[in-house]
């Protein structure tokens, strides 16, 4: 059986399966039950300042989105940070520390965007015994309104600056929670680096509205008429959060630097799918809140089968083996053409790939008497429309032309050396190259 | 009550509890969330094969569609326009035969999308709403007449009514509904669902319903073709073939038709008298109504004996397997030969029979079951309207129900093709445009 445990910026937990910070980690009791589960760590609910503690809407505050059977697909939340006392929640993390020494517990934080505010909580997180800390620069509803948040991780300069304080007050790691409500990654998780960070983890939640109710024409959740945008999670946003991270993977800046995935992680497929694009662990919530911490069993035997099944001896053997095949659109193979094939035997004639060819795309598909539906090999450009929307997985595969074929497309022969935009004759970029 | 065991005819012998609960909705509703899980499974085919199967051409994706995106009374409207006995399909149709036979589902993985299940939450979610939800056109001042006030003469009447002419419906029978109201199994339509679907589908106004009125006994063609602009029958088949062997005339020897009439007539089921031992002839839907709803009523052994193989039954295999679920014998290739006993019936002999190159021919062996009370369901037959031409048994049509006599159509099962209640909905249906355009000089 493969070894599970992992150290992520230097601190080892026993699998890669850590809670992120939110509300299953809001308090000791939910703590311990999810270690008494299997969770290889937990990120604290983010702290706030000493003093009164925030407080939260006596509403609704979570929205969701469902697919049929009502399997929910996105989340959204207006939850602020932690509306406990800091000295409850400190006291609770040292005692749940000392009683699982094996386990990572990390220390989320948001206070001001003022030094002296970091270098008073700093000392006092750190002697719970917090195996590091967590800085949260990505809530985007509410704390942002207050210039903490996602305000912070919206502007790179900030992120350095405070990851600077903190490396400067805490002698422990020190990992930045981005924001995806920003147009480039890599600038916060550059700044991230400048500034001296162990790592990052992301994503955050995106704004969001949910839906909109109406009849009362107010946005969901709906709190006494009013609705404001929430962060969104859940299997919704895993495409974006992956394409994050693989961005700060694979980016010369920040190549390198420990990322803890998180975004939708809901099986060990996605987790394992994290991993290979470049995180060193993940992080996962909307998973637990929707079916509860026992998922981790299922997440932790399904990724270690996996790696049996294919050889890796441990969880830093996967990492980032998938990041080299991430490139950029310029440097796609223009040579590589293939076609649609649909198995007329796996066919159940439902016609999809016909209209959504027809209607919505190139007129690559024929559909002949008895409902036979064929490729038509001169029109189709392998857009892979057909296979996306056909409702027999395997029924229709995109088959690709061997070498020195002619494409009846473009009546061109099919080269076998790779050849790309990069000098492609159209590109005017190219042609300057080439004079 | 009675004992279950008592020979011959007698009432009673369940108790009304086990009655009632034997005669339930056949199949239960579906909640909304339900459907919404039974729409999700909707592929939304191009030119979909079960609307190609539908004998009325409902567009079953878009109403799915309608369902599935929270709108079951936009998705009942989609239904009626092309059927407006939608309601009552969706309880009878065969559906396996048709929509669901062709769902794409059936072929991929043996379990089609629930469309009749889905067909009926929406038609039960428009219907529940107050009021008809259709209009009528401007009164155009012509009056036609429709014979029979089965799905065929309603469906005639209702598209009449609607493009704003006057409806004079003549039904024989004491009450309107034809087969939905006296002829399927009371499991298929309960509450009283046939009776609320005529009321509701004459809300339209415009359609006037004269029962106790027959063709050949109260009316006469010629003179209603003669007072009206126009007239459609929807006749049925008003006589049943008889049963041609030794004892047929015994007591106990009963149309399975009746058995069925009287039976969703009958006010209290512990009242309605049963076999101990059933036989029923024919092979048919209205024979597994009449055998399964004699098993629901009381009776200990029930058979089905069929003259052909299995697979030339009309039932569809669901029907069947219905049958047999509910502890139904069905027994193939064999044909009545008697009917024995000492006044009434106490005993049916049968012969085994072969399919050979000269048809059907007994073997000559025979075998004996007990049997109190046997039903035919051996067919039923037209009584030939006078003055009309007739193809064999049916009355002769051509283009939208057009017969040979000016100014009369006729459509259902009086004419050639499936004697199935949505067949019957889309003759009277297209009859009814095909008249508007003759009356109104539009094109047609």
């Amino acid at each position: 059986m493969a070894n599970l445990e992992t150290t992520f910026a230097g601190i080892t937990s026993p699998n890669p399966f850590w809670l992120a910070s939110a509300p299953p980690t809001d308090k000791e009791y939910n703590v311990r039950r999810a270690f008494e589960a299997g969770w290889g760590g937990v990120v604290w609910k983010t702290l706030g300042a000493e003093g009164p503690p925030v407080v939260n809407v006596n509403g609704p505050r979570y929205g969701a989105i469902w697919g049929a059977d009502r399997r929910l697909l996105g989340l959204n939340n207006i939850e602020l940070i932690t509306d406990r006392p800091l000295e409850t929640n400190l006291e609770e993390m040292a005692r749940v520390k000392a009683d699982y020494p094996d386990r990572a517990l990390i220390a989320s934080i948001m206070v001001p965007c003022e030094e002296e505010a970091w270098k008073a909580i700093l000392p006092r997180v750190a002697e719970t015994n917090a195996d590091g800390i967590e800085l949260n620069f990505g809530c985007p509803h509410g704390m942002s309104e207050r210039g903490m948040g996602s305000a912070v991780g919206q502007v790179p300069e900030y992120i350095e600056m405070v990851t600077r304080w903190c490396k400067k007050y805490y002698d422990r790691p020190v990992i930045v929670k981005l924001t995806p409500n920003i147009t480039d990654i890599r600038k916060p998780a550059t700044a991230a680096r400048n500034g001296g960070a162990d790592a990052v983890s992301l994503i955050n939640t995106i704004n969001s509205i949910t839906s909109v109710n109406l009849d009362t024409m107010a946005p969901e959740p709906t709190i006494d008429g009013k609705g404001s945008h929430g962060g969104y999670c859940g299997p919704a946003v895993k495409p974006i959060a992956l394409s994050m991270v693989s961005e700060i993977a694979r980016d010369p800046e920040t190549r390198g630097m420990p990322i803890s995935g998180i975004g939708g992680v809901t099986t060990w497929r996605d987790a394992a799918e994290f991993l290979v694009l470049g995180a060193g662990n993940v992080q996962v919530c909307t998973a637990a809140m929707t079916y509860g911490f026992r998922i981790v069993e299922e997440m932790a035997r399904g990724l270690s089968a996996w790696m049996d099944d294919k050889g890796h001896a441990s969880v830093a053997d996967v990492v980032g083996r998938a990041v080299p095949n991430v490139t950029d659109w310029k440097h796609l193979n223009l040579n590589y053409v293939t076609k649609a094939r649909i198995d007329q035997e796996a066919c159940i004639q439902c016609g999809r790939c016909y209209a959504a060819c027809e209607d919505t795309s190139h007129q690559a598909i024929a559909m002949k008497p008895g409902r036979v539906f064929e490729v038509i090999d001169a029109e189709c450009v392998a857009c892979n429309l057909c296979v996306n929307v056909c409702p027999v997985e395997n029924c229709i595969s995109m088959v690709e032309m061997e070498a020195g074929s002619v494409d009846p497309r473009t009546g061109r022969t099919v080269e076998p050396a790779h050849a790309d935009w990069t000098t492609h004759p159209n590109n005017p970029g190219a042609l300057r190259a080439a004079e | 009550m009675t004992d279950p065991l008592t020979p011959g005819i007698a009432a009673g012998r369940l108790s009304a509890r086990e009655i009632a609960a034997n005669f339930v909705d056949l199949h239960a509703p579906l909640d909304a969330h339900e459907a919404q899980v039974a729409a999700d499974r909707c592929y939304f085919c191009y030119d979909a094969p079960c609307v190609t199967a539908c004998p009325t051409g409902i567009d079953i994706p878009l109403f799915i569609r309608q369902i599935a995106t929270g709108q079951p009374e936009a998705a009942g409207r989609t239904i009626f326009d092309s059927n407006i006995l939608g309601g009552m399909c969706a309880r009878v149709c065969p559906t396996e035969d048709l929509c669901e036979g062709a769902c794409v589902r059936e072929a991929a993985e043996g379990k089609p999308v629930e469309i009749g299940l889905l067909q009926r939450h929406a038609t039960d979610a428009l219907m529940a709403r107050q009021g008809h939800p259709y209009l009528r056109a401007a009164a155009t001042g012509r009056r036609v007449a429709v014979v029979g006030a089965g799905p065929a003469g309603l469906a005639c009447a209702h598209r009449l009514a609607m493009h704003g002419h006057d409806v004079t419906v003549y039904e024989a029978r004491p009450k309107a509904g034809g087969l939905n109201e006296f002829g399927i199994a009371a499991y298929k339509s309960v509450d009283g669902f046939a009776a609320r679907e005529v009321e509701w589908l004459c809300g339209i106004g415009g359609i006037t319903i004269e029962t106790g009125r027959a063709l050949g006994r109260d009316l006469d063609l010629g003179t209603l073709a003669a007072e009206f602009d126009a007239v459609f029958l929807g006749v049925g088949l008003g006589g049943t073939n008889p049963l041609d062997v030794d004892g047929a005339e015994r007591e106990g020897v009963a149309d399975a038709v009746s058995f069925i009439a009287e039976l969703r007539q009958a006010e209290d089921l512990t009242t309605l008298p049963v076999g101990r031992d059933v036989v029923v002839i024919g092979g048919g839907m209205t024979a597994i109504d009449a055998a399964v709803q004699a098993r629901l009523l009381g009776a200990e052994t029930v058979t089905i004996a069929y003259r052909r193989g299995r697979d030339r039954m009309g039932a569809s295999r669901y029907e069947q397997d219905l049958a047999a679920t509910k502890g139904v014998r069905i027994l193939c290739n064999v044909m009545p030969v008697a009917v024995h006993g000492n006044g009434a019936a106490t005993e049916i002999e049968l012969e085994y029979t072969e399919e050979g190159e000269a048809g059907l021919v007994g073997t000559g062996r025979t075998l004996r079951l007990r049997a109190d009370q046997v039903f035919r369901a051996i067919g039923q037959a037209i009584v030939a309207p006078d003055g009309l031409e007739m193809d064999g048994r049916k009355v002769r049509v051509t283009g939208a129900g057009r017969t040979s006599m000016a100014k009369v159509w006729a459509g259902g099962d009086c004419t050639a093709g499936q004697d199935l209640t949505v067949v019957a909905v889309a003759e009277g249906r297209d009859a009814a445009e095909d008249i508007h355009a003759a009356l109104t000089g539009a094109a047609g």
